[in-house]
């Protein structure tokens, strides 16, 4: 089948998708968009996490078709308008959030959509909003700070606006 | 032309401090910005026009002879391009790190759930999966060898190889034994000057690196008969020195580069699709991607031992330690992998980090038919820190002694003797990391009046109120070695290029490391800025174009590629330096490289590099050999046998849910010495992802193998640590000295995973007053329920 849909703000086309592929699937061998993680693909890990019409979902568990004509932005989406790298993206660079990487284009995802919702959210607010994306290397306390680090430069940056 | 001064000493001292990049710094990740950019191109985002995708039939028996193999109905699935059995290998058919005992296809007989037998290139993984089903296999299914009584006994139950096969060094089903004997041993007489004496047998189950990138690459066939392979591993060179004799090509046609590595923690030491990938390539003409789903990854690599160990401890009245007698057994699974080398850390290092007069001490490792077991973080050190330091407590409360006292009393320090006969010739401040672990501010006690259920055992859940909610703190120190020890060469290689591009002196490092998520690369680089006085380092992709880098485990690469880095680089400053003495005449002898520009320590600055090099580039290459080690002595275990020892301490504070069993982990506090902290902020970073995983054995990761079967290959049967799971984690960096490593450093890694787990433990313990002998410790073992 062919599914078309916008990725990162840009219309999308795969053609002869197999009915039984996942949204991260095509995102990763078909559309040329490896940036989300492979992990598990069964929705434990968060790796594979996007935005779908603006909401986070795992794309491992999303299957193709159920994007066609829908909106979904990954971790290739997080820049900001010139390309540069976007605030919560900056924060886990400096904070020392990122070992391996595999898990950090999911928990940007994540994160980008926690301080959506709440600039300022408390430790309690982080480890929920976070407690879907598994990381293995860092013990989650440089991501801690990255998430702490992006949120007082969010306020700072929304305070001088 | 004569030697020109072109700043004084003041401004010297400014191009000094101008590298705030180098060694001692926390610049950022050169992998950094395409990582959280998603353009970090992992191993399994390898691709390649007209490329396959490879797949394996795995054996869902732990122990069967393989009647027949039917691959017709496989092969005449549209899409399919090849389906390969142990039939279609153009070499040698067996492979493994130490003794090469296991079929890179199972021939006639398979030893483990898991084990493949057949491959299958298709062009869509779907097509792979639906070919790999569709090939026959026929099984006589055979009772499994899974406890040590069946693997003791091969007479009654069997070989897991038959003898004729046998290729260790070990006899019946045992794969590696090593005995200690240390002082007078354990006899009756040195019994009997003990006025105390603890027992205890402790079990470790299963635990699996379960690193987040799964195992994966990509085989490209080249038209020189050779193979390129992008792949995620630990260990290039020794890779490659498995896979060349299977695939009947010599090791210079097998060509390996690092594609980008989601993690490994021992798991990737031994090959998982290396082999498989190529032979698929090979057979096609065409480039094979693989590409492991969770539940196959569980299969395709190797696990940490499960271990079972029998303690026992005497001490005087006023705790002095008299003697120590042990015996580890570890089940190595089917096959070899690390095990030999496993026992030799878990003897050798199955002590702890105490001064013990007389001892005595036996781990063995065995075949049997449960999943193969190998390298994991802590490495045959982290079994026995569980056993040694339940006894620690066990042994204070029998004394109504302080548990930390007790250990500081009989900590080690520089000077003292391992049991193994070899002098600590470093710093080993063990009794100062528990100190400094103890005295750290502890975390306010639970307030049930502003209770945040998020903050408490269940957590998200909902289960409590907060009700039938104990707390307990607990202790630990651990030791784990750094680097391969008895008499392992494992030296290391780097390559250090210089020269001027855009007008800016350029350095680029080379090495086979296999960056794995540690920070290695940016370490390269901060040394490379220090010894050549350089801002701009590019790395070079890691290849097999280089010499050996040896592992990416052991605690090893900064110590030992780090060191490589170190002295190429040294040469190339020298080279630097010799060439403006040829041209000038330059006679001083303090001369050094600072701030892009060649220096004189009296004089201050001689020569831009960019100047000096024109449009030469100088290029060096050194290798790194650590001092030499020797084999422990197979009956009395003595010998210098281990490069370095790293020390690690933990505080832990825990809440207990004692009604429902639920345990959450509220502060694990950690001190270690790291010698030198190259770069201050992955060196906490190693600290904390270390503790974490320790954590995670200690209260809820285990893969459950029943009868040989694995029962939980997922991520949603098995557990690690979530964000919820794992509490704040501050960290004590110590920094002294080693005279005999590079900088001074000590390798940093393994031993916090060798030592926070028995502080969590212990915790448990003092909130429930449970023995809790075995881990991880499970709600039932909480709640009486088993």
């Amino acid at each position: 089948m062919r599914v078309t849909f916008t990725a990162n703000g840009k219309p999308v086309e795969a053609d002869d998708v197999w009915e039984g592929e996942s949204l991260l699937y095509v995102l990763r061998e078909r559309v040329g968009l490896p940036g989300s993680k492979n992990a598990c693909e069964q929705g434990e890990c968060g790796s594979c996490t996007v935005y779908l019409d603006g909401t986070p979902v795992c794309s491992c568990l999303v299957a193709a078709g159920q994007v066609q004509g829908r909106e979904v932005r990954t971790v290739e989406g997080l820049t900001d308008e010139n390309g540069e790298l976007g605030l919560v993206q900056q924060a886990f660079i400096d904070a020392g959030a990122v070992q391996c990487g595999f898990c950090t284009p999911g928990l940007l995802v994540q994160t980008d959509a926690l301080l959506e919702q709440d600039a300022q959210p408390s430790d309690s607010d982080i480890r929920e909003a976070l407690s879907g994306n598994l990381c293995r290397c860092t013990g989650y306390e440089k991501i801690m700070d990255a998430v702490r680090l992006a949120s007082a430069r969010k306020c700072a940056k929304e305070t001088s606006a | 032309m004569s030697t020109r001064t072109i700043q004084g000493q003041k401004n010297l001292q400014d191009i000094r401090q101008a590298s705030k990049d180098g060694i001692g710094g926390s610049p950022l990740r050169p992998d950094g910005t395409l990582k959280v950019r998603g353009e970090f191109a992992y191993s399994s985002d390898m691709w390649h026009e007209d490329m396959l995708w490879g797949m394996a039939l795995r054996s869902p028996h732990p122990r069967a002879d393989i009647l027949s193999v039917d691959i017709s109905e496989a092969l005449k699935v549209p899409g399919v391009y090849a389906v390969l059995t142990h039939n279609d290998i153009p070499g040698s058919k067996y492979y493994g790190l130490e003794i090469q005992d296991q079929p890179a296809l199972a021939i006639d007989k398979v030893r483990y759930h898991g084990e493949a037998i057949a491959l299958v290139a298709a062009d869509h993984p779907e097509t792979a999966r639906r070919a790999v089903k569709k090939i026959k296999v026929e099984y006589e299914v055979l009772a499994p060898i899974v406890t040590e009584e069946q693997c003791l006994n091969p007479e009654v139950y069997g070989y897991v190889h038959e003898p004729h096969e046998y290729k260790s060094h070990g006899s019946g089903n045992i794969v590696h034994s090593q005995k200690l004997v240390s002082g007078g041993g354990v006899t009756d007489e040195i019994r009997a000057l003990a006025d105390v004496i603890v027992k205890g047998d402790y079990e470790v189950g299963m635990q699996d690196q379960a690193f987040l990138g799964p195992e994966s690459g990509l085989a490209v066939p080249a038209e020189d008969g050779g193979i390129d392979l992008y792949v995620a591993t630990q260990w290039l060179h020794v890779d490659r020195q498995q896979m060349a004799p299977v695939l009947a090509l010599p090791e210079e046609k097998v060509r390996l580069t690092l594609a980008g590595v989601g993690g490994a923690f021992g798991g990737r030491e031994d090959l998982s699709m290396q082999i498989h990938a190529c032979l698929l390539a090979q057979h096609t003409g065409k480039p094979v991607k693989i590409v492991y789903s969770r539940d196959e990854s569980f299969f395709g690599h190797v696990h940490r031992h499960p271990a079972k160990m029998t303690y026992e401890h005497g001490a005087t009245r006023d705790g002095k330690l008299v003697f120590a007698d042990a015996r580890i057994v570890l089940d190595g699974g089917a096959y070899a992998s690390a095990s030999p080398a496993v026992v030799g850390n878990a003897a050798s290092l199955g002590h702890g980090p105490y001064v013990i007069p007389n001892v005595r001490m036996e781990a063995i490792a065995l075949y049997s038919n449960n999943p193969s077991c190998g390298a994991m973080r802590g490495f045959g050190a982290v079994q026995a820190a569980f056993a040694y330091e339940s006894q620690m407590d066990k042994l204070a409360a029998e004394l109504g002694m302080d548990p930390v006292e007790l250990r500081q009393l009989n900590a080690m320090a520089e000077g003292d003797y391992m049991p193994t006969g070899q002098q600590i010739d470093s710093p080993a401040p063990v009794a100062e990391l528990l100190q400094r672990v103890k005295d750290m501010p502890l975390p306010p006690p639970l307030d049930l009046d502003n209770l945040d259920i998020r903050q408490i055992p269940g957590a998200l859940s909902n289960t409590s109120h907060g009700e039938g909610i104990v707390r307990g703190i607990g202790y630990s120190v651990g030791i784990k070695n750094v680097g391969f020890s008895e008499g392992f060469d494992d030296y290391s290689t780097a390559r250090v290029r210089i020269e001027v591009i855009g007008g800016e002196p350029v350095a680029m490092v080379h090495t086979a490391m296999a960056e794995v998520g540690q920070g290695g690369v940016t370490v390269h680089a901060q040394i490379v800025r220090t010894e050549l006085g350089v801002e701009q380092v590019t790395i070079h992709p890691a290849n097999t174009e280089v010499g050996s880098a040896g592992s990416t485990s052991a605690s090893r690469q900064t110590y030992m590629t780090g060191g490589a880095v170190k002295l190429a680089a040294e040469a190339v400053k020298q080279a630097v330096i010799d060439k403006g003495r040829r041209r000038y005449g330059w006679t001083q002898n303090d001369l050094t490289l600072a701030g892009g520009k060649v220096v004189s320590e009296s004089q201050g600055s001689l020569i831009s590099i960019v100047d000096l090099l024109g449009d030469e580039a100088i290029d060096l290459t050194r290798e790194h050999h650590h001092r030499p080690t020797v084999p422990f002595d197979k009956e009395t275990g003595q010998g210098f046998g281990h490069v370095q020892y790293t020390f690690c301490a933990n505080r832990a504070v825990v809440d207990v849910d004692v009604e429902l069993g639920l345990v959450k982990v509220v502060e694990l506090t950690a001190a270690q010495d790291v010698g030198k902290a190259l770069n201050p902020l992955s060196v906490v970073g190693q600290i904390q992802g270390g503790c974490t995983q320790a954590l995670g054995l200690a209260v809820m990761e285990e893969i459950i193998v029943k009868d040989g079967k694995v029962r939980n290959a997922s991520f949603t049967d098995y557990l690690i640590p979530t964000i919820l799971d794992t509490p704040p984690i501050p960290v004590d960096v110590l920094e002294l000295p080693d005279p005999h490593a590079p900088y001074g450093l000590r390798g940093v890694g393994e031993a916090p995973t060798v030592s926070a787990t028995p502080s969590i433990v212990a915790a448990i313990r003092a909130a429930t007053g449970l023995a809790l002998n075995r881990i991880p410790v499970r709600p039932e073992h909480l709640t009486g329920t088993l």
